[in-house]
């Protein structure tokens, strides 16, 4: 039982679980769960699928602050690959064609991962703050992106490309399945190769990594390229929702979700150990919360707020400090002085 | 000189992380109008002992003065209230803001309440006169050279009531023109009766300076003197400290071999690096142990990254069993069998947070690479090999290294580079702050490498452990490999004499 209480992911799952429960309670049929001509519907369904582009973002984004990075562009790195996908599909003569989808889709993606590569480049070899090396982009990416639309938001009529978004496959939305994928690749990734204990010592170590002869400069340029291209499938699952590029809307502020769910998902921003399964509940958690505002009737002037509100909840809940409280009461009652904690400071070179 | 009180006085200073005591019921006093030099090596305790008094550390037990009267100071900041600055070996001042800015940071002039830049550049302009430099108050700092800003920060700490002054290696970074000036304004400091407290790793910079001198070793005191009383030779010897005991050199590699720089397994020629060592030459042969002995500041660190790919070459070269090599990363070196343990073993050593397996398998895997992952039963058996024949405790793989004694992660350490098989093992001071028994499991555990045929650098600020390890002992001195001795034809009082300095051994 003590160790179920004390597994990183406790209090995450706790959240997330009450915040279902909240709802459930409130209005039953959220749990509601219907099939319809073998395809499944209800409000948890549509959390898995609306889920879908900040799921990606935010495994993209573990990784990245695993290296003790930041990527501040992945939102604009979305509107480009947006952009690119939805030109090319436009200016094709058939836009219901197959081939020219996934030839676009394709396109999209290698521009996000030269994007990524970017951010890796200036941040690894150049050795500039990742916060600003990424600002960069986050600031000039969208610019980018309207340049390739001309300034306009570029729509398609694409089945094809409908379908990222809003197809099924096995009952399943297909956007959910990207997600699915992208968990498991990059869990089997972790676990199955090196790369997730190196990118750890990289991020709590790097000058002790580097002398042990770690790549640390490859790992760290990875990370970024590895968010580029998450992003840039966000970036297409979001175009083919609403059918259009909208450079100016798309992904925008995600990048900021990204950081909460990595961090509601037990991942220090300090670098280091990062769980993937915990940044998969962090984004339940914000899409949930999502969800919740739009099925309990929340204003949309009182949304923000309420978002807030819970989110700090959350955070205060599962903060150290918090977690010690509520394990002595719930344990033995000790008696623990004030200030006994000092966070290591992470020197940023 | 006794009948002055001191100016400030500190009685029984102790200040302990965790269970280590970092500092150990050490006195310190310091007159006025004096400039008093802090000694010791690395650990010693004198960065310990300068946060204590200048309040960025709580000591444990203990009690500060100040001309008499008993003060706590719980920040920097009251400290400096009080009389007490302190100029840091880092230049802690904000480059983006003007020199007058800087000098003023926290406690500008007003006038009616707001902060006047006309009044502020007045006073900058007049107190860095009074250093003797002329330079525009309101031009940026970050625009001067190191130098500059260093004497900056230096008008910084005397613009406001300055007491004492604490100057904690203020010349690192500076070249000898600069430091004249800078020793200038200490003598002019000192001759207005402010108390100076100089810490610097440069000898000759001490003797020249200072009235007294107080050195620390272990975090505990060792004695306080008479700059004038002590000599040069004592001074080392009373830093490195010394157990008059038995002496066994090694002296297994004969002398014929180790000359014969064809044997080599490493062999190095004219090889500098920029601010470290200078030209330095070195030969290994198979199943030898070099000792490398000089102060802090000698290049012995230098020399340690010149050979195995940390630091960039800037003349010289390596070469290693019979071909040449220009190392131009650990990763470069450790692929040709050429491996480093860091002096610091926290911050360059151990990834803390990971655990005993992961650190020691860390640099086996790298070198696998990142597709070719160590299966987990076998990183487990491996690890627990070396946890088991190193005997490091707790036995425990899962453990996070960071929670282990220092003894122990030197030892995680030492099994991460040993798991690579290599051929050439430099240590930078292996043994530093770790407990007796360690360090003597340590020493044997090079000895017996090397008698199964590793060559090892062995660099340490111990004399006697040097010449216990080592086959061959060179001495560095400025950046410099001054001397290569056989162990067994040195004694620590010759090796003592040889890393002081010359000739000085018979005055």
């Amino acid at each position: 039982m003590t160790a179920v209480y004390k597994h990183r992911l406790f209090w995450p799952i706790v959240s997330l679980i009450t915040l279902i429960a909240i709802n459930a309670i409130a209005r039953p049929q959220f749990i509601k769960i219907t099939m319809r001509d073998g395809e499944l519907y209800g409000p948890l369904i549509s959390i898995l699928r609306e889920s879908a582009p900040l799921m990606l973002v935010a495994l993209g984004m573990t990784i990245v602050i695993a290296t003790r990075g930041i990527d501040l562009s992945v939102g604009a790195t979305m509107a480009v690959s947006g952009a690119v996908a939805l030109t090319i599909i436009d200016g094709s003569g058939d836009p219901g064609n197959l081939g020219t989808v996934l030839t676009a889709c394709v396109v999209a993606l290698l521009v996000s991962l030269v994007l990524g590569a970017w951010n890796g480049f200036l941040v690894s070899v150049v050795g500039i703050q990742p916060i600003i090396a990424t600002l960069v982009l986050m600031l000039a990416g969208r610019g980018v992106a309207l340049l390739i639309t001309g300034g306009f938001i570029t729509t398609v009529n694409s089945e094809p490309f409908a379908f990222i978004a809003s197809g099924y496959l096995v009952a399943l939305p297909f956007a959910f399945l990207i997600g699915v994928v992208a968990i498991v690749v990059m869990s089997l990734v972790e676990r199955r190769t090196a790369l997730g204990v190196l990118t750890e010592a990289v991020g709590i170590n790097p000058e002790a990594s580097r002398l042990a002869g770690v790549r640390s400069r490859s790992i760290i340029w990875g990370a970024y390229m590895v968010s580029g291209v998450l992003a840039g499938v966000a970036g297409l699952i979001y175009a083919s929702n609403i059918r259009a590029a909208d450079a100016n809307a798309a992904g925008v502020f995600i990048e900021l979700y990204a950081i909460l769910a990595v961090v509601l998902g037990g991942t220090s921003l300090n670098g280091g150990k990062f769980s993937i399964a915990g940044t998969v509940v962090g984004v339940l958690i914000i899409q949930t919360l999502e969800s919740s505002i739009l099925f309990l009737g929340v204003s949309s002037a009182q949304s923000p707020v309420f978002f807030g509100f819970v989110v700090a909840l959350v955070v205060v809940v599962q903060s150290p400090r918090m977690r010690e409280g509520l394990a002595a009461l719930s344990g033995r009652m000790r008696s623990r002085g004030p200030g006994a904690r000092n966070d290591d400071k992470v020197e940023v070179a | 000189m006794d009948e002055v009180r001191p100016l400030l006085e500190l009685t029984g200073a102790t200040v302990r992380f965790g269970a280590d005591a970092a500092l150990d019921r050490v006195d310190f006093r310091l007159y006025p109008g004096e400039v008093h030099s802090l000694m010791g090596e690395n650990g010693a305790g004198k960065s310990t002992l300068i946060k204590a008094i200048t309040g960025a550390l709580a000591m444990d037990e203990g009690e500060l003065r100040l001309a008499g009267e008993r003060v706590s100071f719980a920040t920097p900041h009251e400290a400096q209230a009080s009389g007490i600055s302190t100029v840091y070996q880092e230049i802690e001042l904000l480059p983006n803001l003007s020199v007058a800015e800087n000098v003023f940071l926290g406690r500008e002039p007003r006038r009616g309440g707001v902060v006047s830049r006309r009044l502020m550049r007045e006073r900058a302009a007049a107190v860095l006169e009074d250093l003797g430099l002329t330079l525009d108050p309101a031009s940026l700092l970050g625009t001067h050279s190191v130098a500059v800003q260093q004497l900056v920060a230096i008008a910084r700490a005397i613009s406001a009531d300055v007491r004492v002054l604490v100057l904690d290696e203020p010349t690192s970074s500076l070249d000898l023109d600069e430091v004249a000036e800078l020793f200038r304004v200490i003598r002019e400091l000192k001759a207005r009766g402010v108390a100076i407290l100089f810490v610097s790793h440069f000898l000759d910079q001490v003797y020249e300076l200072a009235d007294r001198i107080t050195v620390l070793r272990d975090g505990e005191l060792v004695g306080e003197y008479l700059t004038g009383e002590l000599l040069r030779i004592d001074l080392v010897q009373k830093m490195l400290g010394r157990e008059i005991g038995e002496v066994r050199a090694r002296g297994r590699v004969s002398e014929d071999d180790a000359e014969d720089g064809s044997a080599a397994v490493l062999r190095a020629r004219g090889v500098s690096v920029a601010h470290g060592v200078a030209g330095a030459d070195v030969d290994l042969a198979e199943g030898e142990v070099l000792g490398v002995a000089g102060l802090l500041g000698s290049g012995r660190t230098s020399l340690a990254h010149a050979l195995t790919g940390v630091a960039h070459l800037e003349s010289g070269v390596i070469r290693i069993e019979s071909t040449d090599a220009r190392l131009d990363s650990p990763r470069h070196a450790i692929s040709l069998g050429v491996v480093y343990s860091s002096e610091n073993r926290r911050r360059d050593g151990i990834v803390a947070e990971l655990s005993v397996v992961d650190n020691i398998t860390l640099a086996l895997q790298s070198e696998r690479g990142v597709f070719r992952r160590i299966p987990p039963a076998r990183r487990r058996e491996l690890a627990a090999s070396w946890v088991d024949a190193l005997d490091i405790r707790p036995p425990d793989l899962d453990r996070p290294v960071g929670t282990l004694s220092g003894g122990n992660q030197q030892k995680v350490l030492l099994a991460r580079l040993l798991a690579l098989s290599p051929r050439v093992l430099v240590l930078d001071e292996p043994t530093r702050g770790i407990d007796v028994g360690a360090k003597v499991e340590i020493q044997n555990l090079v000895s017996e490498l090397a008698d199964n045929g590793m060559s090892v650098v062995f660099i340490s600020a111990e004399l006697e452990e040097v010449l216990r390890v080592g086959d061959r002992v060179a001495v560095m001195r400025d950046g410099r490999i001054v001397e290569t001795v056989a162990a067994a034809d040195l004694t620590t009082d010759s090796l003592l004499a040889l890393v002081a300095q010359p000739g000085e051994g018979e005055d």
